[in-house]
């Protein structure tokens, strides 16, 4: 793979956007790698976070946001804890999904939600579940 | 002693345990869970976004409700007690954004309530000490998992329940109870959480790396603060097994069930009886009852 | 009337791009009192230099204006220029028109500037007319070093002091000097051993005629000024006589009683009455007095019974020196961040968690295992080792934002180690970039990963836990983009260089400034590396920041060719800025005495023919004084004026604008 750089990619509105529902800044993030490191989904993320935030730098918003780690993100913020820089790859992701939801486009079909666990999950996973996945 | 309660929408239907068996432990120590008059759900999430406060508004309306019923407020389930008490920080410290929140639930809330875990009721209020006075029927001989998960610890600069990389406050209940606690690698990892929606695959993994942990190192039984970890791992125990080749599940439950069943509350009131995995046979085999 | 020269300098065009220097000289020369003007290319250049002498002599000027750069830059430039043509350097003042004229304006029409410039120059013109000649202070410099901290800077600065011909007094806390490089294995890049190349100079200074070593030993209380320091030194009871004691050991062998030994960190123990090291330097025990039964609870006595020179006395108290030094070099070292701050990664609680000086004890054949690596928990050889690097530095939520700069060269320089001492060992390194600047530091690096088969991973750990008897690593590897788990036999963590415990204190003993973690501040970081803001106090080594060996060892010469060039004279001269008080004014409030900062002024007494006290009045001591000016602002009655710096000459100042 072979990417171009540029300015306006780097600095791009997209790239603002995510910064600013997130409250994160990108160039924070020194790469370090102690996110994935401790990341419990990781291992099923396309991207996983700490390239995430590499991508994000470069200003490669496409390969993130196509990519699953937003929606495989548990939330547990162990990133975030463990993180040198205080950098908070759970926000991001959460910025990334904003960007989805926002739009009105849902990650999660309601209808598709299996009964069995509608009736016995707790609640708190039904309403946090919709929070993350549905618009 | 009388405690203003928050329950959270999951304790009043399927972890009615949690509830029930911690309000009857609070009496037989002394103090009154005193459920507030009006709430609502908490929103069962600290939105991670920053750029605006709708996610805060439902917290903040408990909040603000609850703080013309004392100065302090008690939840037992680890997600209430994260949002609420990560919401409060919001509106102590961001004078921005409480103006913001206050003009939308139509109140004047400051931020001035003392946000309590149930567990730290336990030890800063009433004292483990005297929890162990209290026991009736301790524990002996069964080797506990204190499964902490994450949002009762992190982060911890707004949580600070305890320190978020070694916390003992669990242990150090489980030992006044007379139980023995083990020390597994993934007490404060993480369930799946709400990928039980539409990611099992990733929460039979997970849970099962909890559960293998504790149970790699002797736990007999796990405990728990949280309903959505109690859920994915009784849930994911099969799978597990299936998987896992010399894997045993251990029944998972909730730290006050086994706390009133320490104080000598009657075993049918603790609700037990939701578990999938029965815990009889070990407090049986263990002469508890 | 005077007669002033003004000479404006365009600074090539840093000056000239935005001031007419041309016509500031032509106003100039309007402003009654200047007899001369003009404007030059480069004012400090030597034509410029020799212009001004020339003016002087030719036009007889009394008094000198130069308008150019900060006076920092070049005001002693031109008052030598001055004093070589004859007149008093004190009348030579220094307009700043380019930091805070010309670089700050961008008018290319010049107006701004030139107005700017006329107006500054014509303010110091007011000055200079009220500058009264001044002489440098003469003070006398008494000729002997004290050397605050026995590692390697210190041993060093001492050596070559002492080589100079100079008296010093080196001053170490523990019982034995050394520091920290006594307890490395071998040394980067050269693998050669540290306590060989070490103990030499250990021993040179210990033997050496000029210097007295005061072991066990600490700096209480500091006073005096450059040349004429008085210092307090407690020096901490050892129980034993240390000029009869010959060191043969006996009192060792027998003493029945074992603590954790602090040298070995932990990793093994060591007598009640002990010497840190077998090299310890001076080879005199100590006790530990707190560990110790029979100064506690008078039982045992056992090391005086054998001892023969009888030397052991438990009586024995601390006692407090005070000695005279005409300077100070500050060489008090590092330690290691707690590392129990990290609990992701277990230390304290896994026992085959240790940090990278627990590794070189492991490493050093003088070490708890003779050289062996072989792990803490049950002594067995680990086949796997996992080196992270980066703990506690830069990290800004839980240590340090700064590199500690020698974490990457001597973690290359374990795996080495652990590959040369366990055959088929594999070395594991999580790092964030391998920062190997410096004369064959790179090869090193590169010799670790190609030769000795270290597994450089990029990327940090998240946690460490223990498994089975293993400890499992979940780390990352940046590069490839994957989770990594390794059951690893043992972990060792390259921990974060901070300064000492009690680094602050010395610092406010001493008057030197220091940084947010307690680093001490150099005068300059770049001019003036090892000096500090308090004149005649030298700083060596690592307790300014994170360096390796030779950097200290390089500062400890730089400190030491300090004092032997301020040794150099009997006195020496320092410029005479400083407050002087008007006795007839004076009410004796006190309220300047508690404003210094520098304690400069003394209650002095001015009595009659007869000795009688008539009145008390303030004194400036001239040696002390750093002309900051606090007393003046702070004095009700009017009574003190700063040298150079008078109310009538700042007044006049203010009036021209």
């Amino acid at each position: 793979m072979k990417i171009t750089l540029s300015r306006d990619n780097i600095e791009s509105a997209l790239i603002h956007q995510i910064e600013r529902i997130s409250g994160e800044d990108f160039k924070r993030c020194y790469q370090c790698g102690k996110c994935s490191a401790g990341c419990p989904v990781s291992y099923e993320m396309e991207v996983p976070p700490s390239q995430v935030m590499r991508l994000l730098q470069l200003g490669m918003t496409k390969e993130v946001t196509e990519a699953n780690s937003m929606w495989v993100c548990v939330g547990c913020l162990q990133c975030y804890s463990r993180c040198p820089q205080s950098v908070s790859v759970a926000a991001v992701l959460e910025g990334l999904r904003q960007l989805t939801l926002r739009k009105g486009e849902d990650h999660q079909q309601i209808k598709d939600v299996p009964i069995p666990f509608l009736k016995k999950a707790p609640q708190q996973a039904i309403v946090c579940g919709f929070r993350k996945f549905v618009s | 002693m009388k405690i203003p309660y928050y329950p959270g929408c999951t304790l009043n239907t399927v972890a009615k345990g949690l509830d029930t068996s911690a309000r009857g432990a609070a009496e037989a120590l002394g103090f009154e869970m005193a459920e507030l008059s009006q709430w609502n759900c908490c929103g069962a999430t600290f939105p991670l976004s920053t750029d605006n406060v709708m996610g805060l508004a439902a917290p903040a309306k408990v909040l603000s409700g609850a703080r013309k019923e004392g100065d302090t407020l008690t939840t037992l389930c680890s997600v209430c007690y994260n949002v609420l008490k990560r919401t409060n920080k919001v509106i102590k410290d961001n004078r921005e954004k409480r103006a913001v929140l206050n003009g939308f639930i139509e109140e004047d809330y400051d931020g001035s309530l003392n946000i309590l875990h149930y567990l730290e009721v336990l030890r800063d209020k009433v004292g483990f000490a005297k929890v162990k006075e209290a026991v009736k029927r301790p524990l002996k001989g069964v080797k506990v998992g204190a499964y902490y998960g994450c949002m009762l610890l992190r982060p911890f600069e707004d949580i600070g329940i305890d320190n978020a990389e070694r916390p003992t406050i669990f242990e150090d209940l489980l030992k006044a109870l007379g139980a023995t606690p083990v020390e597994f690698p993934d007490k404060i990892e993480c369930c799946g959480a709400h990928l039980a929606m539409n990611n099992e695959a990733v929460v039979t993994k997970l849970s099962g790396n909890v559960m293998a942990s504790a149970t790699g190192v002797g736990a007999e039984l796990i405990v728990t603060t949280c309903p959505l970890c109690q859920y994915n791992l009784e849930k994911s125990a099969p799978k597990v097994s299936q998987e896992r080749p010399g894997f045993g599940a251990v029944p998972v439950v909730y730290f006050t069930q086994i706390l009133g069943l320490a104080l000598g509350q009657d075993v049918a009131s603790l609700g037990f009886d939701k578990s999938v995995i029965d815990i009889m046979p070990l407090l049986k085999n263990k002469e508890i009852i | 009337m005077p007669r002033i020269g003004v000479f404006v300098c365009q600074c090539g065009n840093n000056i000239a791009a935005t001031v007419d220097t041309k016509k500031v000289a032509e106003d100039m020369a309007k402003v009654p009192g200047v007899v001369y003007t003009c404007d030059y290319k480069f004012m400090c250049s030597s034509p410029g230099q020799e212009m001004l002498k020339q003016a002087i002599k030719e036009q007889r000027l009394d008094g000198i204006i130069v308008s150019a750069c900060s006076p920092h830059m070049h005001e002693k430039t031109f008052r030598k220029a001055s004093e070589a043509a004859g007149i008093n350097p004190y009348r030579c003042e220094v307009t700043n028109i380019r930091e805070q004229c010309s670089w700050v304006h961008h008018d290319q029409t010049k107006r701004v500037g030139t107005i700017k410039s006329n107006d500054l120059t014509r303010m110091t013109i007011e000055r200079l007319k009220k500058n009264s000649p001044l002489t440098r202070i003469k003070i006398p410099v008494k000729k002997k070093a004290l050397v605050i901290g026995g590692g390697i800077a210190g041993i060093q600065a001492a050596l070559d002091i002492a080589e100079g011909g100079r008296e010093v007094i080196l001053v170490e806390k523990e019982p034995s000097i050394g520091g920290n490089m006594a307890r490395l294995s071998e040394t980067f890049p050269t693998m050669d051993c540290s306590q060989c190349i070490l103990t030499p100079k250990m021993v040179e200074a210990e033997l050496h005629e000029n210097i007295k070593l005061y072991t066990y030993s600490e700096v209480e209380k500091v006073d005096g000024y450059i040349g004429n320091f008085t210092v307090q030194i407690r020096r901490k009871s050892k129980y034993v006589d240390e000029d009869r004691c010959t060191g043969c050991g006996e009192c060792i062998e027998k003493c029945p009683f074992k603590t954790d030994s602090q040298f070995e960190l932990g990793l093994t123990k060591r007598k009640v009455i002990y010497t840190p090291f077998p090299q310890s330097v001076p080879n005199v025990p100590v006790i530990d007095a707190p560990n110790c039964p029979k100064i506690q609870k008078d039982k045992c006595g056992a090391c005086a019974i054998v001892c023969g020179p009888k030397c052991i006395d438990f009586k024995m108290e601390d006692k407090i020196v005070t000695e005279e030094f005409g300077a100070i070099v500050v060489a008090t070292g590092y330690q290691l961040m707690p590392n129990e701050r990290f609990d992701e990664y277990g230390y304290g609680r896994i026992k085959d968690v240790i940090n990278g000086m627990q590794f070189e004890r492991l490493a050093s054949s003088s070490g708890p295992t003779g050289g062996e690596i072989r792990r803490p928990s049950d002594g067995k050889v680990p086949k796997s080792i996992v080196f992270i690097q980066c703990v506690g530095s830069r990290d800004e939520k839980k240590g340090v934002s700064y590199c500690s700069k020698v974490c990457c060269m001597y973690t290359a320089k374990h795996t080495m180690l652990y590959s040369h001492k366990v055959h088929g060992g594999q070395s594991y390194v999580f790092y964030m970039d391998i920062r190997s600047g410096g004369k064959r530091y790179e090869e090193f690096t590169r010799k670790a990963i190609e030769k000795d088969n270290a597994m450089y991973l990029r990327g940090r750990v998240s946690r460490v836990y223990e498994k089975d008897g293993k400890v499992m690593v979940q780390g990352a590897d940046t590069l490839s983009g994957t989770q990594v788990e390794i059951e690893a036999d043992m972990v060792v963590l390259a921990t974060a260089i901070v300064s000492r415990d009690g680094a602050d204190t010395l610092a406010q003993r001493l008057g030197i400034g220091y940084d947010k973690y307690k680093f001490y501040n150099e005068y300059h970081p770049k001019l003036k590396p090892v000096e500090t803001v308090t004149a005649g106090i030298y700083l060596a080594g690592t307790c300014m920041g994170p360096m390796d060996i030779p950097e200290s060892v390089a500062q400890g010469s730089a400190a030491a060719s300090k004092v032997l060039a301020l040794f150099s004279s009997d006195e020496m001269a320092r410029e005479p800025i400083t407050s002087v008080v008007n006795k007839v004014t004076c009410n004796a409030c006190w309220d300047c005495v508690t404003a210094c900062p520098y304690s400069a002024i003394e209650r002095d007494t001015i009595k009659n023919r007869q000795g009688e006290v008539v009145r008390w009045v303030a004194k400036v001591n001239d040696g002390v004084c750093q002309g900051c000016g606090v007393c003046v602002a702070a004095c009700r009655s009017k009574s003190i004026d700063l040298k150079g710096y008078t109310d009538e000459q700042v007044f006049a100042a203010i009036n021209a604008f």
